[in-house]
Parts: C-alpha cells; structure tokens; sequence
C-alpha cells in the first residue's frame, strides 16, 4: 500500500541511473565516503584500487560488503515475507544529505532496527549506520558481526562525523537498552530518551531529527519475565523470557521471532534553529527539545495502534 | 648559525634512525645524542654523549652544548622489554628531568619535539572509532606503559603552557612496523603467529618505520607546535594483518586471555604485553586530519606497512640478517670525529650521495666501520668546537668538554 505507491514514486528517480553514478564518481575522491556508499561497485575492489596492499574488503568503520550482502540476503525474506513490512511519509527522509532518525525500540532481541535500516537501503538506495550501545562491542562474535554488518558504536564522535562531515543517515534509538528491556504489559509505552543526547548531536551537526514511529516490533519478542540475577550473572543488560520461547523452543526461541505486521511511520523532520558546531547547546532547550519529539512519537504511536486491528495482519 | 639538537636514546631504534634522518640536514650544525648504551647504528657526525637521565647531567648537558631543540625518542613502549619501575624511571622521570632542564631559567632551548604513542588513548568498548588529539580517553590506564605515557603527556602539556616561549610538539604514532623495527607484533609476526581473541576482529592502525622518522624531521624544521596523531591511512582488521604478513592467527580465549597467553610468553613463543591484549580487543582508530593538514603525508598506508614487514621478513628468513652487526668502538669514532688526521672537505656538500633515505639500510654495511664514511658536511667542519675535542673521553661527546 504506502510502500507500495512509494516504491513507485521512485521508480524513476532510481532508474535516472547517471545521476546517481556521477554522484558515486565525484565522492571516489573522499578517502572514506567512498568507500562506505555501497550501491554500485564492489567497494573491495575499489578498497585495493587506493590501497594495493590490502587483501580485505572491511573499510574504516569495520564495515564488509561480503557481510552486507550475507545480511541483505538473510534480510530481504524477513523483510517482505514475514514482516511484511509497510511505511507511510518515507518521502520525508532526504534523499541528500545528513538526518538523525530515531525511533522506538522494541522486542526482546530488538527486530525494528535492521528492518528500518534495511527498509531505507531498498526504498531509497542510500545507507544507514545503526548507531548502538558498545556494549555490542564486549560480546565476542556478536561485536565483530555487528561491525561488519554496519554497526558503528553510539559515540558522538562517531554520529558527528557520519551526519555532518558525510552527510549520511544515522538511526539511533534514544531509549536505549531500556526500551528492548520493557516487559510485554509495558510496550509501546516510550521509555526515557536518556538525556537527550540525540537532539544535542543534532543541533550540533545542524541535521533535522526524523522520528519514526514502528509498531510490531514489541510483538515479534515480547518478553514475559526478566531474570535481573541472571543478567548480572551473564553481565548482560537484561536476561528475559520471551514468548518466543514457548512457542519455538528455549534455543529457536532465541534467534527466531513472531511474525507480526510491521508498520513504520515517518513523522515530520525537526529542524532546530540553532548555530551548528557548538561545543554545548543550553540544556533546557535540549531537553524541552527531545521531550517534544518523544510526545509526538507517543501520540504517533498510540494512533497507529488505535488504527491496528490485528496483531499479525495489520 | 645552523640548529643544534639534543636526541635522546640514541642507542635506540628511533634515536639512531632519526640521529641517521637528521645528520643530512644541513642547517644541522650539531647533534648530539644520549643514549644509556653505545649507538646501534653507524653515524657520520653525530656526537654521542652516554649518560643516564638524571637532572643535573641533562641541565649540565643543555648549558654546555647550548642546544636549541630537544628530540625526546626515548619513551619505552613495550612493557615486556623492561620491568614496570624501569619504565617508570624511563619515561617518567627521565622526561621529567629532561623538560626540567630544557625549562631552566637560562634555557637556550627553543623547540621540544616528543615521539609519543597513540597507547596514551587507549584500547575500550566506549571509545569513539575515530581519536582526534583532544578526545579524552574512555578510561584511565590500567597498564603501566598507557599510565606512564599519560603522565609524560601531562608533563610535557605543562611545560608547554608554562614555557610559551618553546615550540612543544607531541607526536602520537600508531603502532609501528617496519623492515626493521622490533615490537611485540612484529615478534610474533616474525615468528609466523599472530595472537588473536577468538570473536573479536578489530580494527588497528600501522604507521611505517620510515614515516615516524620522517615525520619527527618534518616537525624538527618546520617547527610545528602541538599534538598531533600520526597513522598511515586506513585500517586492519587483525585477521588482514595475518593475512598479508603470512603470519597464522593464535586464537586466545576471550576470558582469561592473559593467563591462556601465559605459557607460550613464558615459553618464549609469544609476546603479549597487557597494552596488546586490549588493542586486539577492541582496537583502535585516530584521527590523522591534523598532521595532514600541516603539511605532513606518510608515504605509505597501514596495509603498505604491514605489507613492507611481510616482505623484509620473507628476505631475512631467505638469507637471514643482512643487516652488519655494527660495534661502537669509541677510539675509533673519536678519530674520524676528532683527529685533524681525518681529510673533511671545507664546504663540500658530497657527504650526500650515497646517503638514501633515513631507512637505507644498504649504506656501506660491508665495508669496515669508518672506511667509506661520508665526507663530513659543511656544518660539522665548520664547528669550532667539534675538531679540539679530539682527546675526549670516548663516553663523553666533543661538547660536553668546554
């Protein structure tokens, strides 16, 4: 439907291909903005074009192209099939230039950031770098497949550069790993936005925030019990009981999720009004700021559950 | 006049490769180094002076010879080459004496140039992928060797606010690798392993042995001031760097590393210093916009350095060492210094011909010590000091005689 007619709307766009390439051959310059735009080109081989010696195709920010292409592959299937995936407003995300995309985050192994991100790469040809916790980075395995896949750890450092010095997409997920962590009876009910963080690397990038309300995602891994022993035992943030687990069995239970209807919202973009490069934004402002998104994105979502009829089907 | 410089640790790696760099400079009138042990490598017209790092030598030192620029190389960065109180006494106290003495009221120093490490930011799960120079590290040291180098920092930070007057520039390498240079990752490399923690890959940095001397001579005559991260572009992952220098990766358990790493370090199989164990972790990425802003390209890229290893060690494990095991024998450097026996061309500039580049490493190596040495420099004829000096004793330089 929404998605559908937008796939359309672009059709054209996507098909003037020459507009796209010049831009791909004009960024060949850029040491690592190059690199990191991936449609068209085997980026490891335009890796060992500027650098001979190199044997891989990992860039700078640890991401692979073999692994996006493994995750697209893995992606593209959960994405049409079982999430069946619906967006409204994606024409408000620019087609140029650096945006901060935020969103709700739900589900016990939070399904709502890959398809978002996924969803954006397939709908508007252009990458996002999910920005997440560092805590990703401790876990052996999990750490490096994340890298690989695009993950960037959420340092401001890191969310400056990508939206300001080359001006891509960032989704970040202002809750944190307290909105994953929410038992079933809670979702969709925003938790805290931390404190604010997002809007401050914003104003400072001088990029809008885009929010982007999800609903589905809470029921693909709702989680019914939190062992909080268990997770200090295991160092984890949060060790739960999903659903998941009754149904498919305590280890597919893990790794496999409810195909519920997926449905993403993009409300208007927030432009703040305020000189970029500061080294501090006044915290009142911020706060009031980030405060006002998330009411928006409450009321967003409360609406679009209203509108829900089924769990599964939309 | 031309600069005279004062080049610490000069029986070291660095201090002999950058003593080598700067003795083909002409507007080098003089140079003299310190070292703890006698140079390593041979040196046209380098005055060595061996002496500890103690205050009132180096004050003495810095009066006598009237220097005007100090080359701080000697700050140990392997905390398996030394014990923890030596590397203390190295690079703590040892710089703390040495700025002590560069600060004294009648100072005639005017530029201060340190060879640090990127070690001073650490290795953590926290850290953003990129360090600029003014990015606070995610946690303070645990190891001795990130501690010790975050106090130096510090000492040096305070003596370039406190000494306006003297242009201080920090210099933080990424980890080096070479032909030549000896770490605990080229160790490992050499001997076919590279340690690696099962699950993590990180990314780290390489910066070529060439290039740090290169770049300690770019910031000697331009006389830039301030910190600066010094890489070759790009990053590895630590399975590449295997990779490329044929090396077959170790995989360490992720918990308990440092003990499973235990025994093969005991058994000499291994080098794993507790500042390794954290890089392959989570690695480590900064920020080289800066120095390349001011003017200062590295010639090769961290794969190329790597690559420039994996190459030099192919030809050693062909044909072994190439390199002359070159003796310091102080009569004889005294001699070709000092002795108006010694033929120096007034004004010739031919001492430049078969000089290469500061890495060459083909430069006379078989002839004997002192037989096809370069032709003195102008600068070095025309020290008044330089020739009197002849009767010295052989463990202090020229200079320190007056």
């Amino acid at each position: 439907m929404a998605s559908n007619s937008n796939r359309k709307a672009r059709q054209p766009q996507a098909g003037n291909g020459s507009e796209i390439e010049s831009e791909i051959d004009r960024e060949v310059d850029a040491p690592i903005g190059s690199l990191l735009r991936f449609p068209g080109g085997d980026p490891s081989d335009r890796l060992q074009q500027t650098d001979p010696a190199r044997r891989g195709d990992v860039d700078e920010w640890g991401r692979s192209e073999h692994m996006r292409r493994l995750i697209r592959q893995l992606t593209t299937p959960m994405y049409q099939r079982w999430f069946r995936v619906e967006w409204e407003g994606l024409e408000k995300i620019p087609r140029h230039g650096g945006a901060l995309l935020i969103a709700n985050h739900g589900g016990a192994i939070p399904s709502d950031a890959p398809m978002i991100m996924h969803g954006i790469e397939q709908e508007l040809g252009r990458p996002v770098y999910g920005l997440a916790d560092n805590w990703f980075r401790t876990v052996p395995l999990v750490g490096t497949m994340w890298s690989r896949g695009g993950g960037v750890p959420a340092h401001p450092d890191n969310a400056h550069r990508i939206l300001h010095e080359h001006g891509d997409l960032a989704l970040v997920f202002p809750e944190g790993a307290k909105g994953p962590g929410k038992l079933v009876t809670e979702r969709y009910r925003l938790r805290r936005f931390g404190r604010g963080g997002f809007v401050e690397t914003a104003m400072r990038a001088g990029v809008p925030v885009i929010p982007i309300a999800s609903v589905g995602a809470e029921e693909s891994m709702p989680i019914l019990y939190k062992s909080s022993a268990g997770a200090r035992l295991l160092r984890l943030p949060y060790l739960p009981l999903t659903a998941n687990h009754l149904v498919f069995g305590p280890v597919l239970g893990t790794v496999m999720y409810l195909p519920s209807k997926f449905r993403f919202r993009v409300l208007d973009p927030v432009h703040f009004d305020v000189e970029p490069g500061l080294a501090r934004y006044p915290r009142g402002r911020v706060m009031d700021e980030a405060e006002a998104i998330r009411q928006n994105l409450q009321e967003n979502l409360f609406d679009m559950l209203a509108k829900r009829r089924s769990i599964w089907f939309g | 006049m031309g600069r005279r410089i004062l080049l610490t640790g000069l029986d070291t790696f660095w201090g002999g490769r950058v003593a080598a760099a700067l003795e083909q400079d002409d507007d080098v009138e003089m140079l003299l180094g310190m070292g703890t042990g006698h140079p390593s490598i041979e040196l046209e017209r380098t005055e060595y002076v061996r002496a500890d790092n103690s205050y009132s030598l180096l004050s003495r030192l810095v009066r006598a010879t009237g220097v005007d620029t100090i080359v701080h190389t000697f700050l140990v960065l392997d905390s398996s080459s030394m014990s923890g109180r030596a590397l203390h006494e190295t690079n703590v106290i040892g710089t703390m004496n040495l700025l002590a003495a560069a600060g004294a009221s009648d100072s005639s120093v005017r530029q201060i140039v340190v060879k640090s490490s990127s070690l001073v930011y650490g290795s953590h799960p926290a850290d953003p992928t990129w360090f600029k120079e003014d990015t606070p590290r995610s946690r303070a040291p645990r190891n001795r060797v990130e501690r010790s180098l975050c106090e130096v920092e510090s000492y040096v930070h305070d003596f370039a606010v406190d000494n306006p007057g003297v242009a201080v520039s920090m210099l933080r390498f990424a980890n080096v690798l070479g032909a030549d240079i000896d770490t605990p990752i080229s160790r490992n490399l050499a001997r076919g392993i590279m340690p690696s923690i099962a699950g993590f890959d990180p990314l780290i940095q390489f910066v070529e042995e060439d290039d740090v001397v290169r770049c300690v001579e770019f910031v000697v005559k331009s006389g830039l001031r301030g910190v600066f991260n010094v890489a070759g572009d790009g990053k590895l992952p630590v399975s590449e760097v295997a990779s490329i220098a044929g090396a077959r990766r170790l995989h360490l358990p992720p918990f308990f590393t440092a003990h499973a790493a235990a025994p093969f370090v005991r058994a000499r199989l291994l080098s794993f210093p507790n500042e390794l164990e954290d890089l392959l972790r989570y690695g480590r990425g900064i920020d080289t916009t800066a120095i390349k802003e001011a003017g200062f390209t590295p010639s090769t890229t961290a794969a190329g350095a790597v690559e420039r290893f994996a190459q030099s060690n192919r030809l050693r494990r062909t044909v072994g060492d190439q390199l002359p095991h070159y003796k310091y024998e102080a009569d004889i450097e005294a001699f070709f210094k000092h002795s108006p026996a010694v033929v120096r061309p007034v004004g010739g500039h031919a001492g430049h011909t078969n000089a290469g580049s500061s890495g060459d490493r083909a430069t006379g190596h078989d002839a004997p010590a002192g037989v096809t040495r370069r032709a003195r420099t102008r600068a070095a004829a025309q020290n008044p000091r330089g020739p009197s000096g002849s009767e010295d004793r052989p463990n202090v330089g020229g200079p320190l005689s007056h």
